[in-house]
């Protein structure tokens, strides 16, 4: 069925994340990193949850009831939210790192100034 | 920091049906897809919409950061207040107390695809409610605040 | 040298992710028997058409309250970095 194309498009994702959280030294590139992290989970729950042949769990107007997996979606709304809120709270870091040091890059960050 | 008449008066027509459009979502949250969170974040979209044309000064004259921030927490009292109602009426926390009651939002509602009544959900609708005036506040704060570390928003 | 090792790593994390795909089968859920019971009885026990809606506000209430409190945190956060001690455009960081 399809060979598995979404689980793996989710792996692909989540490794690049993870790289560009590895090898990108300014923080804002680290922060699009996790945000391509949880944008991969997102794609790895609701394609865990899909029937073939099914439609959205929503019964107004529905053309049959065989239906995909509604747990896994609700994780997703959950998983949504909870990743705005910490990219805003990463994101204010930055500017205050910024507005000290000058830079957003972890080099200079990495020296403490009094 | 407002830009140019063309843009402001655009906005002050787009506004409109983006608040329009976000409290539907929030309204038929139960019987459509979207729901509290989604509806929320397009009336904030609304709000970040009126900031890039005005200018964050002009909109914090009109609604101040305390309208914001207490729509925020009053959506969150709502939805506690709305699960601890259900303690009292002896059921489990957030036990749905008005569903199938025939009460407000109390139709009962048949196994199998409908075209949908406004009427049912118990206290699903209002929960929605709560919750999308929650983010609306949220979010909206999160621009604000954000916009208040910059140059030009201080 | 560093680099070596950190794309070694992704190299492990890479297999490491895609290993378990060979395992699963898209379109054909393993374990379905929760959301079954959602799908079938959610709408005449909560009265909501959205199944999505029933299970985030009412069967798993506690998920959305949690939610909803990280984002009234997060925002309490956010104000305070941005916290202004002084009436004038000094910041606290500054």
């Amino acid at each position: 069925m399809y060979y598995n194309l979404p689980f793996i498009i989710a792996a692909v994702i989540a490794v690049i994340g993870i790289g560009a959280m590895l090898f990108r030294r300014n923080l804002i590139k680290v922060i699009m990193g996790l945000s391509l992290v949880e944008a991969a989970v997102n794609l790895f729950l609701v394609a865990l949850g899909y029937r073939m042949d099914a439609i959205a769990p929503i019964f107004t107007n529905a053309p049959g009831t065989s239906m995909v997996l509604p747990t896994v979606q609700a994780m997703t709304l959950t998983n949504i939210v909870i990743g705005i809120a910490t990219t805003a709270l990463l994101l204010s870091f930055t500017m205050i790192i910024y507005k000290k040091y000058g830079s957003a890059n972890t080099d200079t960050v990495r020296k403490l100034r009094g | 920091m407002s830009m140019s008449k063309i843009v402001r008066a655009a906005a002050d027509i787009i506004f409109v049906f983006i608040l329009t459009f976000g409290f539907y979502i929030v309204a038929h949250g139960h019987l459509t897809p979207g729901g509290g969170f989604q509806g929320g974040a397009v009336i904030a979209t609304g709000f970040v919409l009126l900031i890039a044309a005005y200018g964050s000064r002009a909109l914090l004259d009109r609604f101040g950061k305390e309208w914001f921030r207490s729509s925020e927490a009053l959506g969150l009292l709502v939805f506690i207040g709305t699960a601890f109602v259900a303690l009292f009426l002896g059921a489990t926390f957030f036990a749905n107390w008005l569903a199938n009651g025939g009460l407000i939002f109390g139709e009962a509602v048949a196994f199998g695809p409908n075209p949908g009544d406004l009427n049912t959900g118990g206290v699903i609708p209002i929960m929605n409610i709560a919750v999308g005036i929650e983010v609306l506040g949220a979010l909206s704060l999160i621009v604000l605040y954000m916009l208040s570390g910059t140059e030009e928003g201080a | 040298m560093k680099q070596y090792i950190k794309a070694a790593v992704l190299l492990v994390l890479l297999a490491a992710f895609l290993v378990p795909t060979l395992s699963l089968d898209f379109g054909n859920p393993a374990e379905t028997s929760l959301d079954d019971y959602f799908i079938r009885y959610g709408q005449e026990q909560t009265g909501g058409n959205n199944i999505v809606a029933d299970v985030l506000m009412d069967f798993r209430g506690f998920d959305t309250l949690g939610e909803a409190t990280v984002l009234l945190t997060a925002v309490l956060a956010v104000g305070l970095v941005f916290r202004r001690l002084h009436k004038e455009e000094e910041y606290e960081y500054e």
